[in-house]
């Protein structure tokens, strides 16, 4: 069966403007605003001093938040795309119409994906504008890094969402199951590894435990963002842990491309009959 | 049972066909064996119970649903394969209780699927007043009626003047004016060539207003024809409901001993029984010769509705 771009399109389009109208991008922008600026200009307070410090501070600190609230945005966002229009009764009618099952699921994924970044490009942006005085070239490159990482990070749960969609008979079960995804990834699955190692003394996963980390799309984009930071990154000390060849950006987004893609390969494969 | 029913009828020119269509979900055969002829500018009518297969049947011949076994065309283009656009373009559908997005007007939604449909935007407000929505065209959809959203539906089914429209339970939901203005319609779109096929558990809707219509019962469909070639293949008794005068029942009783009748049941002064149907004439004559100890007759034929649980139960 061929892929057609015009019914893509016109279901992105529709999930998009329904985003813009019901005001979430809008709120999720200001969100996005209000938590940056916050941070950029009070994120020092417990030292003492109140104001801009650094952008690599502030990115350092936007991370931390930015890994709780994304995926926890993006997994809310996607997670009745098609188990919320099967149960309202509205798939049949939608399916009738000249338009494939992956065309529906694409136009979906790809509106609500423009949604997401949207608010982030805008609120995240108008804080970079606001900062643009006081930044050099490195450190704006390293907040668009940030800022790209954001949206991959919240399309790779939005992937992840859409599968739920799929895969889950009603929408309380799809919540359920989208909390339940949030929970592991971005709590409990480093207190696991990190959990592993101190058991075997560090004998079982050591050497994995880098591997491991690409298995979290919120890891992934930890190290990405902290990583690029050498100030930061000692910190973290992340450089004694992460082995220089996986540090590599290329890669790392790589992984993160993979995140947002392999979710929704299934789920259109799952969504096929 | 259904041996006497004529299942096949020549249909001069065929525009759905299906062929041993089934559906089997593992030992449940919700669709089995389905041979379907429905001829273009027909208005054709499913019925059956829940759970009869009426609306899996429905979906295979959309297209919706894959067949475990056999196929559905539509003009001579498998439904579920590389010609699919092309039929939807040209096939309108209302589902059972239609349920559209109720942050959107009337006038988005149907924009929205005239999208869908690469149909023109400027037959939308037509649409919408042709169905008697006008007035409501910029309203919120969560502000609709039940019958308002069902007429919403039903100019969604019509967006891109469809050649073939599935109905299901269409009337649902509306009014008796409602329902009379509906077919109303369905019968000016059939005067313009427009095949429809519909739905319904209300028979004796259904049954006036049908070119022919199908039985389906556990999967299977039981009967096709016209309502009158289904009561002449399968004869249903006519049931005589006689008031005789009193004293006058054993004469009553006694006359119409000789035809070919049930056994006469009777309280006070009434006497109910069955014929077949070709000897109705003979007891009405009969009837007519006892004059006055006859106060009242009352007779009544069997209806769709007869024919229709008697296949099935």
């Amino acid at each position: 069966m061929t892929l057609e771009f015009a019914p893509v399109a016109t279901v992105a389009g529709k999930e998009f403007w329904d985003r813009i109208r019901s005001l979430w991008v809008l709120a999720i922008a200001v969100l996005f605003t209000v938590f940056a600026l916050a941070i950029a200009y009070f994120g020092g307070a417990q030292q003492g001093a109140v104001g801009f410090r650094s952008i690599e501070f502030t990115i350092a600190s936007l991370v931390s938040l930015v890994i709780y609230l994304i995926p926890l945005i993006a997994l809310l966002l996607g997670f009745d795309a098609i188990v919320g229009e099967r149960e309202r009764g509205s798939l049949d009618l939608l399916l009738s119409m000249p338009i494939t099952r992956l065309e529906l699921l694409l136009g979906k994924f790809l509106g609500l994906a423009a949604a997401l970044a949207f608010s982030t490009v805008a609120g995240f942006g108008l804080v970079a504008m606001v900062l643009a005085g006081r930044l050099n070239l490195g450190g704006l490159s390293a907040y668009a890094g940030f800022m790209a990482s954001s949206i991959l990070l919240g399309v790779s749960f939005l992937s992840i969402a859409v599968l739920i969609s799929v895969l889950a008979s009603d929408r309380t079960r799809a919540s359920g199951l989208s909390i339940a995804v949030w929970f592991f990834f971005v709590l409990m699955f480093d207190l696991l590894l990190l959990g592993a190692l101190v058991v075997s003394g560090g004998r079982v996963g050591g050497a994995v435990f880098p591997y491991l980390l690409l298995l979290n799309p919120t890891d992934v984009f930890r190290v990405l963002n902290v990583h690029a930071l050498e100030e930061v990154g000692s910190l973290y000390g992340l450089a004694t842990v992460f082995p220089p060849e996986l540090a590599h950006q290329g890669l790392l987004y790589g992984v993160m491309l993979a995140w947002c893609v392999l979710p929704l390969m299934l789920a259109a494969w799952r969504f096929r009959r | 049972m259904a041996d006497a029913i004529p299942t096949a009828t020549d249909t001069p020119s065929p525009l759905i066909c299906a062929r041993a269509l089934s559906r089997h979900y593992g030992t449940v055969r919700a669709v089995d064996e389905v041979e379907l002829t429905i001829g273009r500018g027909e208005l054709f009518g499913l019925i059956g119970h829940n759970g009869a297969g009426k609306t899996t049947l429905f979906k295979m011949m959309l297209g919706l649903v894959a067949p475990t076994g056999g196929m559905v065309t539509i003009d001579g283009i498998d439904v579920a394969g590389a010609g699919f656009r092309q039929v939807r373009r040209r096939v309108g559908y209302l589902p059972e209780n239609v349920v559209f997005y109720d942050n959107l007007t009337g006038l988005e939604t149907l924009l929205f699927f005239a999208k869908l449909k690469a149909v023109s935007h400027s037959e939308c407000g037509p649409l919408l007043a042709k169905v008697g929505l006008a007035g409501a065209a910029r309203r919120p959809l969560k502000e609709y009626s039940k019958g308002m959203r069902q007429r919403l539906g039903l100019a969604q089914a019509l967006l891109g003047n469809p050649a073939l429209l599935f109905l299901d339970e269409p009337t649902t939901g509306l009014d008796p004016e409602g329902i009379r203005d509906f077919y109303a319609a369905l019968r000016e779109l059939q005067v313009a060539g427009v095949t429809v096929v519909l739905t319904s558990h209300i028979l004796a809707e259904i049954q006036q207003r049908v070119d022919r219509l199908a039985i389906m019962a556990a999967g299977r469909v039981r009967a096709i024809g016209s309502v009158q070639a289904l009561r002449a293949a399968r004869p249903l008794p006519v049931t005589f409901e006689i008031r005789c005068a009193p004293g006058r029942s054993d004469a009553v009783r006694a006359a119409l001993g000789a035809l070919p009748l049930s056994t006469a049941e009777g309280h006070d002064h009434t006497l109910r029984f069955e014929s077949p149907p070709d000897a109705k004439m003979q007891v009405l004559e009969a009837l007519a010769r006892l004059g006055g100890s006859i106060r009242d007759i009352s007779v009544r034929e069997a209806t769709l509705e007869d024919v229709f649980f008697g296949l099935t139960e």
